[in-house]
């Protein structure tokens, strides 16, 4: 008995551990707090600044457009690369499957440093031109849709692309109808993680980005410097916002997989 | 059936990969319109090779194959009129039963009202009308294979390839299947091309069979000619089971094996050493002054239709199936009808290997020096005193330009447990029993495969050592 409560106590702590610091900043961004600490009154007056002040509005939107644009090529190239190496040579697959390693674990400072020396110091490519900062994303994002892509490919029963040919599709054909279908859940979880790598960037954004543009990383970490307070509380409305979007995203994957797995189980 | 014209040749076909293996070697096959031919081989011989280069995923490194007369060697699968049920069906998943079979025809851009009324039909062919919504899930082995079958054979091809297709399914539904096949080529009157390791399988379905081993074929014909007319020992061995003899003709339609002289139906000249073979149905087990030769039972196993009875006489053993059963320790006589004893010259089992000269100028192998004198191989050749080797002239013989045959016949090696004892060592890679020794193939660590004929049971892939003597060898000088 004793040591199920134990057990209990220790789980809560650190869920607690987990989740207690957004839970004070969401409390918080309903009050129209200036400091953490002195609780007034509630108030959305956060959020309103949020939507409507153009700067964290653009700020936002641009920040979004640059996660699905990056995503949508990183996923593309990720899917190709994936299928590439899985129907080539078994040499040349592992030597791609280890070469994509290399960029997942390198440090993010690294790659956006080194994207910004190539193409803009080296090919002299303008960063106001957007191109560093998506290649950058890009990427970043590209291991990680190929490694989300390659077990579908491995469960998928590797004939069927053959069956498709033998019963008169072309290779495309194949592909598109046959090949890409089996391995869309992999393909969607790759773009969702490509998504939330792009928003979380920091380093590669700093890089790269045109300095008249913001991704909400760079941002926040320039306004928590700066002194404008109503600025700064609106953006732990933000950080709500998100996080909540985060929480409905999660659940509603969770809700899904397990109506598929009984929809499954009951045929 | 009655259009006789080849549909499919396959002319001095090679397929070898790039690690050197060669999974087929100079294959010759012609298929003939509506046949129903089956490779038939155990696993690794060739066969699913050769069905994909006929389907086209894989490309003959040498040769040819026509198709009605025009060449399709590097055709893609998706251009050739061929179509194929895959082992494991590769069936899409994601896809209902109606859009599985429907795929190549819409490949084809036919109109839905006409692939609908094919789909019907064909699911008609099948037995599953009324599956089409179903999905692929949902189906059990047996389904999914006749779903595969259908998606198949909707798009009229000329040959349908059928890849091991009953391989998954348990005994019952292979038994079934086997003759809905055979009833749906009759229907569909196309050309089949089987391929299946299952030799009764082959023997039930098809109109001619291609036993395969090791790449390359080892005999073509009707179930019947193979069953009772075996072409070599590893026929007779594959297909059904055998009682293999080694042994020697010893007069007009006289062969001597097994302890006693048989009278036989193949006329080979006398003194020719032949193996014989006679099938377990075929050995009548008699009072013992009525056999030819008499043995002991040594055990009796019921089979559900049949006893199978083993006799030892001798050395030898004999496998019988009898519907009489035996007791074990009983003496019996050991019968065969002339008819059933099928003989076959024996293969020339010779091993021949290369020697090399070293130095020294002795004879080496696997690193090892043999004990004999290159002046006793080399005809008329002598050392010279400042230690070179001079031929019958008397000029030097230059070691590098000269090569050393050695051979050695099977019997003369012996097998060892102690590899370092051994001339060279390998590992057993196949065996056959032949009565009263077992033969061996031994594929040695310098990639050569001996043949040994020992009367101890070793298994496959033990390690062994090969001792030769040397006074056994036989050596044959090539310039």
């Amino acid at each position: 008995m004793i040591r199920k409560i134990w057990k209990n106590l220790i789980i809560i702590g650190i869920l607690l551990f987990l989740y207690l610091p957004i839970m004070i900043l969401a409390v918080y961004s309903f009050t129209d707090a200036a400091n953490i600490g002195a609780v007034r009154g509630f108030s959305l007056h956060n959020y309103v600044t949020l939507f409507t002040t153009p700067e964290l509005v653009n700020m936002i939107v641009g920040t979004l457009l640059l996660a699905l644009g990056a995503s949508v090529i990183a996923t593309i190239l990720g899917t190709l690369g994936a299928i590439g190496a899985f129907y080539s040579k078994k040499g040349a697959a592992s030597v791609i499957m280890t070469m994509n390693q290399v960029p997942v674990v390198n440090a993010d400072v690294v790659t956006g440093f080194s994207i910004c020396i190539l193409l803009v110091v080296v090919l002299g490519i303008s960063k106001d031109t957007y191109i560093p900062l998506v290649a950058g994303h890009v990427t970043l994002c590209a291991p990680f849709v190929f490694l989300s892509v390659i077990p579908k490919l491995k469960q998928m029963d590797s004939s069927i692309y053959e069956a498709a040919l033998d019963l008169g599709a072309t290779p495309f054909t194949a592909l598109v109808r046959i090949v890409i279908p089996q391995i869309l859940p992999g393909i969607v979880s790759g773009f969702a993680l490509a998504i939330t790598l792009s928003l979380d960037d920091y380093f590669v954004a700093t890089y790269t980005k045109p300095a008249t543009f913001d991704t909400i990383s760079t941002y926040v970490v320039n306004a928590t410097k700066g002194a404008q307070t109503n600025i700064k509380t609106a953006l732990w409305a933000l950080s709500t916002v998100i996080f909540l979007a985060v929480v409905l995203f999660t659940v509603v994957m969770t809700v899904r997989a397990g109506k598929e797995q009984k929809e499954r189980n009951g045929a | 059936m009655e259009d006789k014209t080849n549909i499919i040749e396959l002319k001095h076909i090679t397929k070898t990969y790039e690690d050197g293996f060669s999974a087929v070697s100079d294959l010759n096959l012609e298929v003939k319109r509506g046949e129903f031919i089956t490779f038939l081989g155990p696993s690794g011989c060739g066969k699913t090779t050769t069905l994909r280069m006929i389907a086209g995923f894989d490309v003959p490194t040498e040769g040819e194959i026509l198709l009605n007369g025009k060449p399709i060697t590097e055709l893609p699968p998706n251009k050739r009129p061929v179509n194929t049920v895959f082992q494991r069906y590769a069936l899409f998943p994601h896809m209902n039963i109606y859009e599985n079979i429907a795929f190549g025809l819409k490949q084809k851009k036919m109109p839905e009202h006409v692939i609908a009324k094919k789909v019907r039909k064909v699911l008609e062919l099948v037995d599953l009308e009324g599956f089409e919504k179903r999905r692929i899930d949902t189906l059990s082995g047996g389904q999914q294979q006749r779903v595969a079958i259908a998606r198949a054979v909707v798009n009229e091809p000329e040959i349908l390839l059928l890849d091991e297709p009953l391989g998954a399914l348990d005994l019952k539904m292979r038994k079934e299947m086997q003759l809905e096949l055979k009833e749906m080529h009759r229907e569909l009157g196309i050309t089949f091309i089987y391929v299946t390791h299952d030799q009764e399988e082959a023997l039930t379905m098809s109109d001619k069979i291609v036993v395969m081993s090791e790449g390359k074929m080892q005999q073509i014909g009707t179930p019947e000619d193979i069953y009772n007319e075996p072409i070599n020992a590893f026929v007779a061995d594959f297909i059904g089971e055998s009682n293999i003899f080694n042994g020697i003709m010893t007069g007009e339609l006289k062969a001597r094996f097994c302890g006693g002289e048989f009278v036989c139906v193949d006329d080979v000249k006398e003194g020719t050493h032949i193996t014989a073979v006679v099938r377990p149905e075929d050995v009548i087990l008699t009072a013992p002054e009525k056999g030819i030769i008499r043995g002991n039972v040594t055990s009796v196993i019921f089979k559900g239709i049949h006893y199978e009875i083993t006799v030892e006489s001798g050395k030898n053993e004999i496998v019988a199936q009898s519907v009489n059963s035996a007791v074990p320790g009983e003496r019996v006589g050991v019968y065969v009808e002339p008819d059933n004893i099928h003989i076959m010259i024996a293969e020339d089992n010779t091993n021949i290997f290369d020697g090399e000269i070293n130095k020294n100028y002795e004879l080496e192998y696997n690193g090892r020096v043999l004990d004999v004198s290159l002046t006793d191989i080399i005809k008329g050749s002598r050392m010279s005193e400042d230690g070179t080797l001079l031929d019958a002239g008397g000029s030097e013989i230059d070691i590098e330009k000269v090569k050393i045959k050695i051979s050695i016949q099977p019997q003369s090696i012996e097998l060892t447990d102690d590899q370092e004892e051994g001339l060279v060592q390998g590992c057993i890679s196949n065996m056959i029993y032949k009565g009263d020794h077992y033969s061996y193939v031994i594929h040695t660590d310098l990639e050569q495969d001996f043949v040994v004929d020992d009367e101890y049971l070793w298994n496959m892939e033990d390690q062994v050592g090969l001792v030769m003597p040397v006074e056994k060898m036989k050596f044959k000088v090539k310039r």
